[in-house]
């Protein structure tokens, strides 16, 4: 679905990602780990578009994205969470959440002038994507609540639905579980399963180690920007170079 | 308090604004009056780039200069009918509008708005210094009133009242269009978090550009009504106190809000009108209650109302729920966790 060919990013001379390649395979949760400044989040920005590649290339489903705008990305079916999620605290969580289809309707300042019916459309269309994508994350109830009052959890789940409001393929997740609590990281790791059995791709950063072990299929491992280890979580368990660089000495006993 | 909302609202304050000058019986309060509408319709315009999209804009009282004196050049030095020159105003500012759109909004946050406020002062300039165009600081005199359309006549205070009133009310209703459409939320997606709507798939040099342009044509026809109905323009217009003031009335009604442009300017054009008799002390009282506004309605007046109504709103469905069908299972679930 996704192939990463010598991806390499650097910002005045310190080489963020360092020749990466590696591959997603479609229906499948891969993982991302890696010690902080590893280079985690610049490489989901090189996918997602954020940043341009310094050089190397990436291949969705067999075309190149390199260097396209993050909203083209988005078009693809390309859909990312951030590590903190930006809600519009005052307006309620469907209004939040409305937006997220927008890319995939067409209309423009005179529709909105004339109220065409085409506006009409793409208006329904959105608020039945949004309520959709929420009812999937398992918040209908939260719809008219305000963004600001819900909890830390709840707002990962609604990044979460506005992701999938734009009916992507491949969705980057950045640190889904980050600030909750373990008993919520459960449900938020079957949430990431869930989606998997409905047909999407799912790449996720993550430091809870125990979740990425029982939820992903396949793990790369990052530090210092370079990829130093790739696999099924049982390789990356045994692997000797992961032990020392990023899990420590007391893991190896594991 | 309920049945002020929504349309009954509107239609209630259109009702209040028609009956002013029949109460007022005074030609000056209505000259007020009709200025403070023109404001408003210049601080919508201001409200869509800076409330709804995110971007503080410190150039928009220098955009309703150029639509006055887009007027002003065109019916004095070249004998160009009033609407002719007012629909040619429009354009201009939005043309205008268009390059330093396209220039000042690769920049973010603070540095678009100094890059603006640049802007604004080179505008300025412009206008104080290229003589031959604009009369420089002497300014522009002698601008006709409205030409009547039809039966209409535009050339008493009372019919320039109804007049801008038009106007205003047609800014508010294409404003709202725009604003509680999927174009609207696109606006709101890129303040709300540039990064956030770009990975939702907003265009965000297009979509700003966009709200850019609409919002300095709101400027550029205030500008050119205010043309049409002081009859005089010179290049203070441009200066960076008409935009302060602009800004000024946006953030004391509520930017972001619909009604909050609309509040804001009435709110403080009766304060400073009120507090005439102080003279130069004026400030000393006014200078206060704008703070303390910003320290307890940080959201402005509109924007704290609509808060509370909405977390009022949920509380009742909350409870008309939980009365019906007792609390649903997730939800009890929920709150023995929280409790």
């Amino acid at each position: 679905m996704l192939e990463i060919d010598a991806l390499t990013k650097r910002f005045f001379g310190l080489t963020a990602v360092d020749r990466i390649s590696t591959r997603f395979e479609r229906g499948q949760v891969s993982a991302i780990i890696g010690p902080n400044g590893a280079g985690k989040t610049t490489f989901f920005n090189l996918v997602a578009g954020t940043h341009r590649p310094s050089s190397g290339r990436i291949l969705y489903q067999g075309r190149d994205v390199t260097g396209l705008r993050p909203d083209r990305v988005a078009r693809l079916g390309i859909a990312r969470t951030f590590q903190t999620t930006h809600l519009f605290d005052n307006a309620t969580v469907l209004d939040n959440l409305i937006v997220g289809h927008r890319l995939r309707t067409r209309s423009g300042l005179w529709d909105v002038l004339v109220n065409s019916r085409r506006l009409q459309q793409d208006e329904r269309l959105c608020r039945d994507k949004a309520l959709q994508a929420l009812d999937f994350v398992g918040l209908s109830h939260l719809a008219d609540r305000i963004a600001a009052d819900i909890t830390q959890e709840e707002r990962k789940r609604v990044a979460f639905a506005l992701a999938l409001a734009t009916d992507p393929e491949l969705l980057l997740l950045d640190e889904p579980a980050g600030g909750v609590n373990p008993e919520e990281t459960v449900g938020l790791a079957a949430l990431i399963r869930k989606l998997v059995d409905h047909g999407k791709t799912v790449c996720l950063i993550e430091h809870k180690m125990d979740m990425i072990m029982r939820l992903a299929d396949k793990i790369v491992v990052l530090n210092n920007g370079a990829k130093i280890a790739e696999g099924t979580p049982a390789e990356i368990r045994r692997d000797p170079q992961v032990i020392e660089a990023y899990l420590g000495a007391d893991h190896a006993a594991v | 308090m309920q049945a002020l909302q929504g349309r009954l609202g509107w239609a209630a304050l259109a009702l209040l604004a028609i009956a002013f000058p029949l109460v007022a019986q005074n030609n000056y309060l209505v000259s007020v009056a009709t200025q403070a509408f023109i404001m408003a319709i210049a601080v919508l315009g201001l409200n869509l780039i800076t409330g709804y999209t995110g971007q503080f804009n410190l150039a928009h009282g220098a955009f309703m200069a150029v639509g006055a004196y887009a007027v002003g050049i065109l019916t004095v030095d070249h004998q160009v009918p009033y609407w002719i020159a007012f629909a040619l105003a429009g354009l201009v500012t939005a043309a205008l509008g268009f390059f330093v759109g396209i220039l000042s909004l690769r920049l973010k946050g603070h540095y678009f708005s100094i890059f603006t406020l640049c802007v604004s002062y080179i505008m300025f300039l412009l206008i104080e210094k290229w003589e031959s165009l604009t009369h420089g600081p002497v300014g522009i005199m002698g601008i006709p009133a409205p030409t009547g359309i039809g039966p209409l006549q535009f050339g008493t205070p009372l019919s320039q009242y109804y007049l801008v009133l038009a106007f205003l009310a047609l800014g508010i209703w294409i404003m709202a269009r725009i604003v509680r459409s999927l174009l609207g939320r696109s606006f709101m997606a890129v303040r709300n978090s540039d990064e956030l709507a770009e990975a939702l798939g907003v265009d965000l040099m297009r979509t700003k550009t966009l709200s850019f342009v609409l919002s300095v044509t709101y400027a550029g026809v205030a500008g050119a009504l205010y043309a049409g109905q002081v009859r005089f323009l010179g290049p203070d217009l441009a200066s960076e106190a008409v935009t302060f003031d602009l800004v000024m009335f946006a953030l004391v009604g509520g930017i972001g809000t619909l009604l909050g442009p609309l509040v804001g300017t009435a709110l403080v054009t009766f304060l400073t009108q009120s507090l005439q008799f102080l003279q130069d002390y004026r400030m000393v009282v006014f200078g206060p209650v704008l703070i303390l506004l910003i320290i307890f309605l940080p959201d402005g007046i509109v924007g704290t109302w609509l808060k509370h109504r909405a977390r009022r709103v949920h509380a009742a469905r909350t409870q008309a729920r939980q009365q019906s069908s007792g609390p649903q299972p997730a939800e009890r679930n929920r709150a023995e966790r929280h409790a």
